[in-house]
């Protein structure tokens, strides 16, 4: 009698175990995936949620939620208004990263080159095709730039970091937002397509005269030739972490609904222009609500003791009060915290 | 010789013994197990058919609204602007059947002049060693070629393949368009190339197993009246085995036009046709494969991707469909 009272309570023990260590499911952004794996880990014994998480795109992670076969969808590039709604999703976003701008140019250091948007959207054009274009020797004063060919390199695979790259390239030309646009791939005029982050960066590197771009946090990582862009304010800055936490602090979030916040060209003397947040979908009707709590409480821990592991690996954390707003907005979704 | 009498004496018996017990069992006795395996065996021959007809049914019921949004126009246009929802099919048919003919274009005489060496002219020892590096090539994945061909051999083609070609055609006629542009080391060339060091295997051994199919006896009598080698393998060798190198080329060319990955990475993935061979551009199979996650179900884009897989199967078709015909006289001999 004893004993089967001790091995029902290992047992009761056993499953209280179980259930605390509460397992969600998320599928999407590849972008979002080092940091979304990382908080993973660490708050497995913390949180007490287990994250099993698939890269597999931000469109496919749209698709996933969508058909509710995850606990949440994960995109670099905000949904619509209408779309949500008609989903019936809840969106916020969760760190925020930028975009360099990275060249292939013998005898020019990282950030020696100064370029500005409307310079940048003609490179991609095409429309400027020598290095020693009069129109990019006139922003760099002094600089010794060689007489090599342009050679463009872009994202061939769908992807956020492009829709973050032509988001900016289309403020910036009137002739870009009407003649390509801004998605996660775009019909481009010039160029050769990589595929993946990796591939643009090598690309780049084998080509004299390349220019392509890559997020921060993989630019930095692999100490590729960034370049320095001229933000809202007309000045020129690098691409640095404080730059691109500038950025996120000059934007004013209250002004949007979801969250769906542009990042690019944000005002302020430090601002980097080229950056996005990364976004979470989470259903308002969940079919269970102990999984959409889960998910709520993996990214309440993620946004109390993650900020750290972001800032380690290249991302920036979301403004405190932004924070704030998201968990008040969590409000819409069915589920205890 | 009392050995050899003895030897007839033990099977001579068991020989009678065994054969009338199998035909009065089969006769007599009804087996379960031959309706059942009858049944299976059909069963399986008509799964492949309800396979093949599934996919293809549903990959052009998932591209109609682009071939009725399109129309045939689909087919040629080279249009493949996502931000706007314009698809066309040209650039990637473009790309595909150029790659994979070029690619056939060399590796053939490569492939022919490995089977020769293998099976006429090289020294017994080396045979074993050449033979099974073959083989071990068809068997390397192709994601390992398209690794090895991005970090070593697109590097090579843009420093020095690519300047040298197009300096040497400069000035010629149609060449020095063929070989013009910028050398990004990536394009319609580069993908041959790979394409050419995947295929080279499968139809080299095809067609070393094929060569040694013939009988020594018709080459004998060959070499007897005085033919030299290269005599024996035109005249000998290539005709009796026709049919059989023509099926392993297919079968190489069909695996040219449905690669992914190995060509995804050397393409360039641009969505443009030019004249020069070292433009980027991209095939069918590479740009379903590059575009496939960031396409919204029920999207316009989604259903295109679905069209393009369709339309490769259709080419794939026609391509079995020639080498039927081709084959058909032969056979009938």
């Amino acid at each position: 009698m004893k004993f089967a009272l001790a091995a029902m309570a290992i047992g009761l023990a056993g499953f209280t175990v179980a259930a605390q260590a509460q397992s969600i499911t998320g599928a999407g952004s590849t972008f979002a995936a080092p940091i979304y794996g990382k908080w993973g880990e660490a708050a497995a014994s913390t949180a007490s949620v287990q994250l099993n998480y698939q890269a597999v795109g931000s469109g496919a992670g749209i698709n996933q939620i969508n058909n509710r076969t995850v606990d949440f969808g994960a995109s670099d590039m905000p949904v619509k208004a209408d779309a949500l709604a008609e989903h019936k999703l809840m969106q916020f976003p969760t760190v925020i990263g930028g975009v360099d701008v990275i060249v292939n140019l013998p005898g020019i250091e990282a950030n020696g080159l100064k370029l500005t948007g409307p310079l940048l959207a003609d490179i991609f054009l095409g429309k400027i095709v020598k290095w020693n274009d009069k129109a990019i020797a006139a922003v760099n004063p002094g600089l010794k730039l060689p007489g090599t060919a342009i050679a463009t390199v872009h994202r061939a695979d769908g992807s956020g970091t492009t829709f973050v790259f032509t988001d900016y390239l289309s403020m910036q030309s009137p002739e870009w937002k009407d003649n390509v646009g801004a998605s996660t791939s775009v019909s481009w005029p010039t160029g050769a397509g990589a595929k993946g982050s990796d591939g643009v960066a090598a690309t780049v590197r084998q080509i004299p005269g390349g220019i392509g771009y890559d997020e921060s946090a993989y630019a930095e990582l692999n100490h590729l030739t960034t370049v320095a862009m001229r933000n809202a304010d007309g000045k020129f800055v690098a691409p640095t972490m404080q730059a691109f936490a500038a950025a996120a602090a000059n934007a004013d979030w209250s002004a949007v609904k979801n969250f769906a916040i542009d990042l690019n060209d944000q005002k302020g003397a430090e601002s980097w222009p080229i950056e996005s947040a990364t976004f979470v979908l989470l259903p308002t009707d969940p079919r269970d609500e102990k999984q959409s709590s889960a998910v709520k409480r993996f990214f309440d821990w993620g946004f109390s003791h993650g900020n750290d592991i972001a800032t380690k690996l290249l991302y920036i954390p979301l403004p405190a009060k932004v924070q704030d707003a998201i968990r008040a907005a969590w409000q819409a979704v069915p589920g205890s915290m | 010789m009392p050995g050899r009498g003895d030897h007839e004496g033990i099977f001579g018996p068991v020989q009678q013994a065994v054969v009338p017990g199998v035909t009065s069992g089969s006769a007599a006795k009804f087996r379960p197990g031959d309706p059942i395996f009858a049944a299976l065996a059909r069963a399986s021959g008509v799964f492949v058919l309800l396979l093949l007809g599934s996919l293809i049914m549903s990959l052009f019921i998932g591209g109609i609204p682009a071939f009725r949004k399109f129309g045939l126009g689909f087919l040629v246009s080279t249009t493949w602007n996502p931000v706007k929802e314009v698809f066309g099919a040209g650039v990637s048919i473009y790309g595909t059947v150029m790659t994979a003919v070029l690619s056939m274009i060399l590796a053939v005489p490569l492939a022919f002049g490995i089977a020769f060496y293998l099976t006429e002219l090289a020294p017994a020892w080396l045979k074993r060693p050449v033979g099974t590096a073959v083989e071990l090539l068809a068997a390397v994945p192709s994601i390992i070629y398209g690794m090895w061909g991005f970090f070593v051999i697109v590097p090579l083609m843009s420093q020095y393949v690519e300047p040298t070609l197009i300096d040497l055609f400069d000035g010629i006629p149609i060449l020095e368009d063929m070989f013009a542009g910028p050398p990004f080391g990536t394009g319609i060339f580069t993908a041959a190339l790979i394409l050419t060091v995947m295929v080279v295997p499968f139809i080299a051994a095809t067609m070393r197993d094929v060569f040694e199919t013939v009988p020594p006896v018709f080459k004998e009598s060959a070499y007897g009246l005085g033919c030299t080698t290269w005599e024996v393998m035109r005249s000998i060798v290539t005709p009796y085995t026709r049919v059989s190198v023509i099926g392993g080329i297919m079968l190489g060319f069909g695996r040219a036009l449905g690669e992914t990955m190995a060509v995804t990475f050397v393409i360039g993935n641009s969505s443009h046709i030019s004249a020069s061979l070292f433009s980027a551009g991209n095939t069918i199979a590479s740009i379903v494969a590059l575009e496939f996650p960031e396409s919204p179900s029920g999207s316009l884009k989604l259903s295109a991707l679905l069209a393009l897989g369709f339309i490769l199967f259709v080419i794939s078709f026609i391509v079995l469909a020639i080498s039927r015909t081709l084959l058909r006289p032969k056979l009938k001999v």
